[in-house]
């Protein structure tokens, strides 16, 4: 019926929309996982396949992929949602007073309420002090910290900001390749210029600050780079910035005059011994007022990861550091079109930040669980790295952080020539052959950017331990067959 | 100069910062400078100015650093961007509550909030079977509880299952939970009387402004006088002027007929069509049903003549239909513009590009802080709807427990289930309130000398047009603001009433309105109304007086 196109031209068509909209590219939910939704219908159809379920490890879904949301939370959760079981027994006392306190602060004491654009108050002032824990007693303003729609939204907002200026002058920003395809994609929206900077995969993916530098230089003849991005813990490459390499990115904003945008989403995602987190805001005031009264930092943070995963009630925060007001007048202005971050993702947000303390009924639990979850997850990030890089052809950095492994893998030269003829990037090639023999479904390393002549995939490391193991050793045969088959 | 002063006392200009250009923004703060009011510091923009003026005393101190992100550097659609609903006025509302709580004293006891169709905020009662569904979907270990009924249990359950891992807490596709968009699409059926919804046609969304900006987004295309045109309704709700702004799109103004209830008159429509087109193609046409802010509901034959003028003009339908469930004039009632289509016939149906928009937030169930929301996409070319699947799901998707909640807003408590009664007396008593309330305000407001008012057929809001006298006219410009941001500034002052004015939404050049929500209890509503009418005939008499002084200074 909808090809039924006789009677008149459409108004929207490839050839008139929005070209900016074609640009996007975002791999983490392009063709190969719509291939796996189909597959996964061929399955309950009843067609046969050499296996029996779609395992998809292309993206960061936790609860999807079996791990457990924390009770305390889902508690608070439903007492806000539907307040009459303030009368019930079961439900402990420090769950319920958090539940009230969220409810005072909510218009009509109702999540149903449309909350302030920036987020309601109270949980602002709750992110602030959370902050300021975190960081070792740093100040952080409540005026200063906006909730979101999951970090993504906030992402999208602030480079809608720095977006600016035509040819020569129109605004580069400079993203890691690889890259989480949110930065590539919100670029192409916004018509913006990438810049890319390569990690560096020989080095642990680390950050090196002469590739930043010439990154910066070729692209100041066609652009004005004015915004820098990282992401830290590093999705999809697992790595953990060390404090001395922060310190060297923010003298580098500071003395190229660029707005940071660092991405901690993961930040309660480290697994590797020796590694630690460390905020852009606390390396930035400790290196003192020369940076911190003049570097401009917005940094963003989710409940979709660490250990929480709750990936589906898009909570998230960021917090702007000297941020010119009149702008921040202009960013309150530009959330308020959207009216408000949904509120269910405000107070999950607001337990997160203010979770249960020692002399509260429900913290053993609390601890319980996300100490399982977090311990599981390192283990599960050490036996990837341990048995892909058995793999002949696989070469695995260790995964340090984040919730993904991003390993190299070979390809023979003869599959190279069969994936072009399919129009496909070779290592798609390779996901899709993976896909349809294992049902195992990963992205490719080209959905992320990566070296020219070099090819990845990314995979989760939230398969519960068995199935991970499955995954792995699945993987681990297809790698040796396509080796044969093409060598 | 007087009367500035006396108002800048009054601390009536504060908080008007994000309408004012610089020029009066400067002169404005000479004004308070003058008046040295120190209720002008207290109430008014503090947060703003002084965190401005802390700020640039450390820039000052520090090494001077040209700042990156700059009013001059920033992105000039966003600097474009207005949205009258959290505006100004709201800013304002919100430091003069403020100022109560910390003990400050006013004409008045409370705000109250008319600005936004908030139904919560307001007193409305959530119903009670879509928070145990919510509930139960969010803390599974609910379903052992004998205090939830069974039904609740069996919709969380369903939910549930098309969760991945059976938790709220996973993304879900980027269109939305599928057994959800099967929901919705047989919950179209049935209210279009068998008009058939197909569910891959369905996209759930954050609240229906996100469908909204995304399938603009996808249109907005072109360059100068190739640029997309949007043509949209004035009075107009501004999150279509405001993502107009964002992207730079072309915005066709149609004017909605006042003297005639609002309604939409299809000449008009071809006037601004013709004007528009000289300068840029007109692409869209955007029509809001029941009306926001004017409360109308359009006729079966207007849409007839919408459809019909979109299909010659070859335009793209997007009908926002979120006040589909808020009807209450007897005479009136809701068409959607799906199923007109359908009865035009096929050469209609099957070529009208139509976008539909409805939400959580509105209706009976005023659940505006799920953001929940959905749209349904007709003849959509089948390459642009996989860009739109591909461009939804860089946001990965629509929050899920707005996605439940939208699950049984269209898969309600049928009669044969327990739960149906309490259901449906809760639906009806929020309903009937609401029409009573719709009545009430119509009725008071065209009582009052100088307000005329259109019957409140649907939606949310009455928009009455208000008489303001020429001095008083006079006295806004020379503050650099609309005359109904006067009024309404001035009304907040003086009552704590929160209005937002009708220069937000759009009006015919030399006509003043503003927006108020019938929202507030039927007490409070009765209150309001009496306030708005006291203020309204004393700012009539101020204003009158002031004029009879001036002829008299003019005589002499």
């Amino acid at each position: 019926m909808s090809e039924n196109c006789e009677y008149r031209e459409r108004v929207l068509t490839m050839d008139t929309m929005n070209p900016n909209v074609k640009r996007v590219e975002y791999a983490v939910r392009g063709p190969i996982v719509q291939r796996a939704v189909q597959i996964e219908r061929e399955l309950m159809m009843g067609i046969k396949k050499p296996f029996t379920e779609v395992i998809k490890a292309n993206i960061g879904d936790c609860h999807a992929m079996g791990q457990k949301p924390i009770t305390f939370f889902r508690q608070v959760l439903a007492l806000c949602s539907y307040p009459d079981l303030l009368e019930d027994s079961k439900f402990p006392e420090d769950a319920k007073s958090r539940a009230c306190r969220i409810l005072q602060a909510c218009g009509g004491g109702s999540l149903g309420a449309y909350s302030t654009s920036q987020g309601i108050e109270l949980i602002r002032q709750d992110v602030a002090r959370y902050i300021e824990r975190r960081d070792g007693g740093i100040t952080s303003h409540p005026d200063n910290i906006y909730l979101s729609t999951g970090a993504s939204d906030a992402i999208m907002t602030m480079l809608k900001l720095l977006v600016s200026g035509e040819g020569m002058s129109r605004t580069g920003v400079m993203i890691s390749i690889p890259q989480y395809p949110l930065y590539s994609a919100a670029l192409a929206e916004l018509g913006a210029v990438q810049i890319s900077y390569y990690l560096d995969e020989d080095n642990c993916w680390s950050l090196d600050i002469s590739e930043l530098q010439r990154a910066l230089q070729e692209a100041k003849k066609h652009c004005s780079p004015r915004a820098l991005c990282i992401i830290n813990p590093g999705n999809p490459t697992g790595q953990v910035q060390s404090r001395q390499c922060i310190e060297d990115v923010i003298r580098f904003a500071a003395a190229e005059n660029l707005f940071l945008m660092a991405d901690e989403v993961y930040q309660d995602n480290v697994y590797a011994d020796g590694c630690t987190f460390h905020s852009f805001k606390k390396v930035l005031f400790e290196m003192g007022p020369e940076y911190s009264e003049k570097v401009e930092l917005a940094s963003f943070h989710s409940t979709s990861k660490c250990y929480m995963g709750e990936c589906g009630f898009r909570g998230g925060y960021m917090e702007v550091v000297n941020l010119d007001p009149e702008v921040k007048v202009q960013l309150t202005k530009l959330v308020s079109v959207r009216l408000c971050p949904p509120v269910p993702g405000q107070a999950l947000l607001d337990v997160v930040v203010n979770p249960p303390q020692p002399d509260e009924p429900s913290y053993d639990t609390f601890i319980k669980e996300r100490t399982d979850t977090l311990a599981t997850l390192a283990e599960k990030a050490n036996m990837t790295q341990d048995i892909l890089n058995q793999v002949p052809g696989i070469k695995c950095n260790p995964v340090q952080g984040a919730m993904y492994t991003f390993p190299r893998i070979h390809l023979p030269p003869k599959a190279i020539p069969e994936a072009k003829e399919k129009g496909q990037a070779p290592d798609m090639f390779y996901c899709m052959k993976l896909l349809e023999e294992t049902g195992i479904c990963l992205v490719p390393g080209s959905g992320f950017g990566q070296r020219d002549g070099t090819y990845h995939f990314r995979m989760t490391i939230l398969p519960s331990k068995e199935k991970l193991k499955i995954v792995l050793a699945k993987i681990k045969e297809f790698q040796q067959h396509f080796m044969e088959q093409y060598s | 100069m007087y009367r500035l002063q006396s108002l800048a006392a009054r601390s009536l200009i504060a908080g008007a910062l994000d309408q004012c250009t610089p020029l009066t923004l400067t002169s404005l703060t000479g004004v308070r400078h003058k008046s040295q009011g120190p209720s002008v510091e207290k109430c008014g923009q503090m947060r703003f100015i002084t965190a401005e003026a802390k700020v640039s005393a450390g820039r000052l101190g520090g090494k001077m650093r040209e700042k990156t992100l700059t009013m001059d550097t920033l992105n000039p659609q966003v600097k474009a961007v207005e949205y009258a609903v959290r505006g100004p006025i709201v800013i304002k509302a919100g430091e003069i509550e403020r100022y109560l709580e910390e003990g400050g004293t006013k004409p008045f006891s409370e705000v109250i909030k008319a600005n936004i169709g908030d139904a919560h905020a307001m007193g409305q009662q959530p119903i009670t079977f879509l928070r145990q569904v919510v509930a139960l979907c969010t803390f599974p270990e609910l379903m052992d509880s004998p205090s939830f009924p069974e039904d609740a249990k069996w919709r969380a359950r369903r939910i549930l299952q098309g969760c991945g891992g059976h938790s709220l807490g996973s993304y879900s596709a980027s269109p939305g939970v599928e057994c959800i968009r099967k929901d919705i699409a047989a919950y179209i059926e049935q209210r279009d009387e068998g008009v058939p919804s197909d569910w891959e046609n369905i996209y759930l969304t954050t609240g229906a402004s996100d469908g909204i900006m995304t399938i603009l987004r996808l249109l907005v295309s072109g360059k100068d006088s190739s640029r997309t045109g949007v043509m949209i309704p004035i009075p107009q709700y501004p999150l279509y002027s405001a993502a107009i702004s964002e992207m730079d799109a072309v915005q066709v103004n149609y004017y909605l007929d006042e003297d005639n209830c609002w309604a939409l008159d299809i000449n008009e429509l071809h006037r601004a069509y013709h004007a528009a087109k000289q300068h840029c193609q007109p692409r869209v046409i955007c029509i809001i049903n029941p009306g926001n802010p004017t409360g109308q509901v359009q006729s079966k034959k207007c849409i007839e003549e919408v459809l019909h003028f979109a299909y010659e003009e070859n335009l793209f339908v997007m009908s926002d239909e979120v006040y589909q469930d808020n009807v209450y004039a007897p005479d009136c009632q809701f068409h959607s513009f799906k199923k007109v289509l359908y009865e035009m016939g096929p050469e209609y149906f099957n070529s009208v590009e139509l976008v539909s928009f409805h939400s959580t937030s509105k209706g009976y169930t005023g659940e505006c802080g799920f953001r929940g929301g959905y749209m349904e996409v007709i003849n959509m070319d089948p390459e642009v709807k996989a860009q739109l699947v591909k461009l939804l799901s860089v946001r990965l998707c629509p929050p899920l427990a707005g996605q439940a909640a939208m699950d049984v807003i269209v898969n309600p408590p049928q009669p044969e289930e327990h739960t149906f009664k309490q259901f449906h007396q809760e639906k009806s008593s929020v309903l009937g309130a609401l029409a009573e309330k719709a009545k009430l305000t119509e009725q008071i407001l065209n009582a009052v000398p100088g307000i005329k008012c259109n019957p409140v057929q649907g939606a949310m809001y009455a928009f009455p047009r208000i008489l303001i006298p020429p001095k008083a006219v006079e006295e806004a410009k020379a503050l650099g603001m609309q005359p109904d941001m006067l009024y309404c500034l001035r009304l907040l002052e003086e009552t704590g009433i929160c209005v937002v004015p009708g220069s937000g939404f759009g009006q015919k050049d030399g006509t003043y309105h503003f927006r108020m929500t019938i929202l507030p209890s039927i007490e409070k509503l009765k209150v309001l109304l009496g306030k708005v009418r006291d203020f309204h005939i004393g700012f009539l008499k101020e204003y009158s007086a002031l004029e009879m002084k001036s002829d008299l200074i003019c005589k002499t």
